[in-house]
This record gives C-alpha cells, sequence and structure tokens, in this order.
C-alpha cells in the first residue's frame, strides 16, 4: 500500500498520453461489456421460457410452412395440451425504422398456449370477433400511442393481399401485458388475426411458420417432440420439434453464431488495444530508465522496480477498464430500451470475464518494460548509455 | 580518526565491444568517518567510478572495498541495494528527482524501504526538508523548483535515512555560483554540524575548497592531494 502513490503518480507522467490510452481501454471495455451483454440476451433468452412449450417447424427449414391439415395429428398425441400456430407477418409501421414483430395467429389457441399473457376478457373476446382484429403489446402500445379502435397500417415486405397490395390494416382490439417483469418486458409485439390474413393473402393459404404446442407435462417433452416427428416422418411434411429455448437459439443462430461473432470482434479490438497499450507502457518505461535508475540507487531492489512497473499496467488497465463497464452498463440500458426494453444488461458473470481480461491484458502490457526496468544497470543508466 | 572507508588494490575494467579500458588501476585510499573528500581530476580520470564503487553502485574488477567495516564489492546485488538504502545518500548533478513527485514525495523515497510508519515518515521527512531550508517548498513538484531549490530537495533526500556516507556526484555543476556556493556551504554544515562523511566529485576548485581535503587523480590513479 505504502507504493501506492509512486504507483498512482508514475501513471500521471504523460497527461495527454495516459488520457488518450485510458480512452481507448474505456472504449475497448464498453465494447467488451456491451457486446457480451448482447451475447448472453441471445443465449439466454430462453432462459425464463419453461419447456413445457415445444416449436414444430419444417424440418428444412422455419422458413418453410407446414400445412394446418398437421394440427389435428399434433392435438391427437398423448401429452399435448394445447396447440397453436403462427405465421411471422414481417409488417413495416409508416417507417423502417419501426419496425416490430408480428404474427397471425389464431386468438384462443395462442392465449391459451401463452398464459403469461394476460388480456382483459372483453378484449379477448373482440379479438376472437374481430375478423381484421389485433391486439397490441403493452410497452408497444405505449411506444406509439396505440389504442383500441385505432387502425394500425402495416406494409408487409413477406406477404400480399389477393389483388397485389402489400398494405393491410388491422384494428386494435385489445392491449396485452405480461404476468411478470420478464413478460411485461417482452410485451412490444403484436398478434393479428390469422383468419383474415390467411383469407386474404395471395399465396401460402392454409400454411403456418411453426407450431407452439404446449405439454401436460413438461418432463414428457422430449418423448412428445419425438412422437410429433416420428408421425411426419417420410411424409411431404417432415418435422423438426424443438423446446422452445433450442427454437429460440436456432433462430438467433440464423444470424449467424453470435457468440464467435462476439469473440471475433472483441479478439480484434483486444489484439488491437494489445499493440496500442502494449507500446505506450514500452515508451513510458523507456522514458523513465533514469527514474528507475534512481531508484535502485536509493536501495529499491531489482524486484522492487519490477514490482513497481509491473503495478503500472493493473492501474492503467483496471481504471479504463472498469470506466468502460460502467459506460457499458448504461449503454446496455439504453440498447435495451431501444430493443424494446429487452433484457439487455451487464451480468455479473461478464463483470468477472472483464477483470480477467484486464488483468490478463495488464499482465501481457506491463511484463517486458517490468524486465526491462529489473535488468537495467544503474551506473549505464545513469550515464545514459 | 578511524577509516570509514578503506579501498584496497581496487582496479575496475570496462568492455566495449572488443575494447577493454582500464578505468581504475590498483588503487588504494582510506577516508575518515566525518571527512569532507573532494575528488578533482580531469573528464575521465575515473573520480566518477570511484564514486560509483564507495556508493556500491558498481562492483571493482580486483580489490576489496570496505565500508564501515563491512566488505560490500561480495554483496550479492539485493544485499547491496538494501546496503545502499541504509548507509549512502546520493546527491547527483541534476537533481535526479521524480518529476511527477511532490518535494516531499521524492524525499520519502528513500524511508518507503524502512519498517517507519506513515506518521513518522512525514516527520522525519519534514525535519529534512527543514534541514535544507525548504519547508515551505514541501508540496512543489521539481518542475515549479529552482536549480538550488532542487538540488536541496535531492539533498534532503540523501539526508532523510540518515545515511553515514553522503556521496555527490558534480553536486554544483548545474547551478550557478551563487547558489552552488549555498549547496556547498549547506554540505559543509552538514559535515561539521552533522557529522556526515561526505564524497564529492567536482571539477571545479572552487567547489573543492569547501571540503576538509581534497584528491586528485589522473587516468584512473590517485596522484596526491590537490595542491
Amino acid at each position: 500500500m505504502r507504493y501506492l502513490p509512486l504507483v498512482w503518480a508514475s501513471l500521471f507522467h504523460k497527461k495527454t498520453r495516459l488520457i488518450l490510452t485510458l480512452l481507448s481501454l474505456i472504449m475497448a471495455f464498453m465494447l467488451f461489456g456491451l457486446l457480451q451483454a448482447v451475447n448472453v440476451l441471445f443465449n439466454s433468452g430462453a432462459d425464463f421460457v419453461g419447456a413445457n412449450r415445444l416449436i414444430t417447424q419444417a424440418k428444412v427449414s422455419f422458413t418453410q410452412p407446414l400445412p394446418l391439415s398437421l394440427l389435428p395429428r399434433i392435438e391427437s398425441i398423448p401429452g399435448v395440451a394445447r396447440v397453436a400456430y403462427s405465421q411471422f407477418f414481417g409488417g413495416i409501421y409508416q417507417d423502417e425504422r419501426n419496425f416490430f414483430p408480428q404474427f397471425a395467429v389464431d386468438p384462443d389457441r395462442l392465449l391459451d398456449s401463452y398464459p403469461e399473457w394476460k388480456l382483459p376478457p372483453d378484449q379477448r373476446e373482440a379479438f376472437v370477433r374481430t375478423k381484421t382484429g389485433a391486439i397490441v403489446g403493452r410497452k408497444l402500445a405505449e411506444k406509439f400511442g396505440f389504442k383500441i379502435g385505432d387502425k394500425v397500417p402495416l406494409k408487409s415486405f413477406i406477404f400480399t393481399t389477393k389483388d397485389g397490395s402489400r398494405a393491410w390494416e388491422w384494428d386494435v382490439v385489445g392491449i396485452f401485458d405480461g404476468q411478470d417483469d420478464d413478460w411485461q418486458g417482452r410485451s412490444s409485439l403484436m398478434y393479428l388475426n390469422f383468419g383474415y390474413f390467411d383469407e386474404n393473402r395471395q399465396f401460402g393459404q392454409g400454411g403456418a411458420g411453426v407450431y407452439i404446442v404446449r405439454v401436460a407435462d413438461p418432463n414428457q417433452s422430449e418423448a412428445i417432440a419425438k412422437a410429433i416427428d416420428t408421425q411426419f416422418e417420410n411424409s411431404p411434411d417432415e418435422t423438426k420439434t424443438q423446446t422452445e429455448k433450442d427454437w429460440n437459439l436456432g433462430f438467433a443462430r440464423q444470424i449467424g453464431d453470435i457468440g464467435l461473432i462476439v469473440t471475433a470482434i472483441l479478439g480484434a479490438v483486444f489484439f488491437t488495444i494489445l499493440l496500442v497499450t502494449g507500446n505506450t507502457m514500452s515508451q513510458a518505461v523507456r522514458e523513465r530508465i533514469p527514474e528507475f535508475a534512481v531508484l535502485k540507487t536509493l536501495g529499491f531492489s531489482d524486484g522492487k522496480v519490477t514490482a513497481l512497473v509491473l503495478a503500472e499496467a493493473p492501474a492503467l488497465c483496471l481504471l479504463g477498464g472498469v470506466i468502460g463497464m460502467v459506460l457499458a452498463m448504461g449503454a446496455a440500458k439504453g440498447l435495451g430500451a431501444v430493443l424494446g426494453g429487452a433484457p439487455v444488461a451487464v451480468q455479473g458473470k461478464v463483470w468477472i470475464e472483464a477483470l480477467v481480461t484486464m488483468l490478463l491484458l495488464a499482465f501481457a502490457i506491463g511484463i517486458f518494460p517490468a524486465l526491462r526496468a529489473r535488468r537495467l544497470q544503474i551506473v549505464d543508466a545513469l550515464a545514459g548509455r | 580518526m578511524t577509516a570509514l572507508v578503506s579501498i584496497r588494490g581496487v582496479s575496475k575494467r570496462y568492455t566495449r565491444g572488443k575494447q577493454t579500458v582500464e578505468v581504475l588501476q590498483k588503487l588504494n585510499l582510506d577516508i575518515a568517518q566525518g571527512d569532507f573528500l573532494a575528488l578533482m581530476g580531469p573528464s575521465g580520470s575515473g573520480k566518477t567510478t570511484l564514486l560509483n564503487l564507495i556508493g556500491g553502485l558498481d562492483k571493482p574488477s580486483d580489490g576489496e572495498v570496505m565500508v564501515d567495516g563491512k566488505r560490500i564489492d561480495t554483496l550479492s546485488a539485493g544485499d547491496l541495494a538494501k546496503w545502499r538504502a541504509r548507509h549512502v545518500g546520493f546527491v547527483f548533478q541534476f537533481y535526479n528527482l521524480l518529476p511527477v513527485l511532490t518535494a516531499e514525495a521524492n524525499v520519502e523515497l528513500p524511508l518507503l524501504l524502512t519498517n517507519l510508519s506513515k506518521a513518522q515518515r512525514k516527520k522525519n521527512v519534514a525535519a529534512a526538508l527543514a534541514v535544507v531550508g525548504l519547508a515551505d517548498r514541501a508540496g512543489h513538484k521539481p518542475n515549479e523548483l529552482s536549480g538550488g531549490q532542487a538540488q536541496r530537495v535531492a539533498i534532503a533526500r540523501a539526508l532523510v535515512a540518515d545515511p553515514t556516507l553522503l556521496v555527490c556526484d558534480e553536486p554544483t555543476g548545474d547551478l550557478d555560483r551563487k547558489t552552488a556556493d549555498e549547496i556547498l556551504n549547506l554540505l559543509q554544515t552538514l559535515n561539521r554540524d552533522h557529522g556526515k562523511t561526505i564524497v564529492m566529485v567536482t571539477h571545479d576548485a572552487k567547489a573543492a575548497e569547501f571540503a576538509s581535503h581534497q584528491l586528485h587523480m589522473d587516468k584512473g590513479a590517485l596522484v596526491g592531494e590537490a595542491p
């Protein structure tokens, strides 16, 4: 502890250089915190989704629809409690920047399969009754000011109406919300009445993107998933049934291997930081060789001088890293808000990874300058050799 | 008076590339306790090399260096560092203060190697700065001090751990005459009133006059008392 003021003061040897180095470290760790938070979101998004729901999609790809004729056959499988179906609509509201997900669903089946959503009975009734009916998540309604009775025009980038238009108009008949905080945070989507959608689309009638299968006993999920796929084996509509968690992960993987992308970006960032900060540290130590010679002259041992130099690197990395991570927490909150309340957060695990990275980085940039300071000969260093 | 420093048959050779240069040749010297010795001589005569050997910054190629009854030429690097911390105070021509530290923090550096408490270190630092007349400059950094003041801080740093020996390499080489005389007066006071043994290397004949006696070196050998 008695050497801490010396280490701290040495960091400020060149203030401008220190600030620039700190800024690069802050940016690197802010990126680290934010990307890891996104990574965790992608990988743990299904954590709060119970295994009491299965998703059945076409074996080839979830973009290939399955016929609605499979519905009674899936329902007949023992252990299946309720089956819903859903088709991604792909609508744009006014501007592409306003994109939010919409799904065409059978109202009763959807709401029976997702007890996590709450919708007043009269609004549920209206959703079932109104052919052009749509229900809107609370967060989405708050964002765009949607209220019951509004007409919401959506331009689908997938489906055209029978007259060839991409413009669809839906009547808001209900506002739904989550039963708990998690689901309330996810209420940034819209459900559309499947009947009207199916009757009026130009192609793909009688098909749905996925089936959502609610099972009576979560312990039987695996067996039921197998039974569903076996049912349609060697048929024109072979299926692939997974837990909702696995399906969500698979959906995210359509974008690419998020973990690999994040690792690659961070790898590039930290390699650059390693070079930049390492070079800065080396330069700082090179400039201070006479000072280290003075310390040795005063009786500081080789080991102490090595430790003093080595201590500067973690001080620098921890200072920049912690500031960066704190900023990442704020940025994650902001990103979550932009993504409609998605739970993007820098969790404890990410903090631990960041701290380990800070210490490894510190060791990597500090060890060679420290060894150089250790090896210096007092007489040569004082003579400027 | 007993000899505080005793040098016997000391030679020092440096190898630079393929060339070996003999800087000191079989040198013998005794420096008495409480002495203020000025080592004079032209550049390259070996006076700084001799000073480095006396201060334990370097080791001889041959011969023995005894300080206060201890052979220091056989100590390991670690033991030699400990010995320097306890027994020697250094004053350099260019002060060699750490620019990022205040005067007080610079003076405290040798005390960081002791077991003294923070409060005791602070007290000792204040006392050392008072001895050199800079108690009011404790919070200033080296770039806020004049050359003379910076050298006084360096002297305070050399004194603060109460060393046996003060080793000064051209302590006035970077100062004007008036300031140099002030510094030399201070060294004289430390020698006379505080009993510090001082070995000072200088080119300056006027500076050497402040010492109790002078030795002249040439081509790596002592050539007798300076006139």
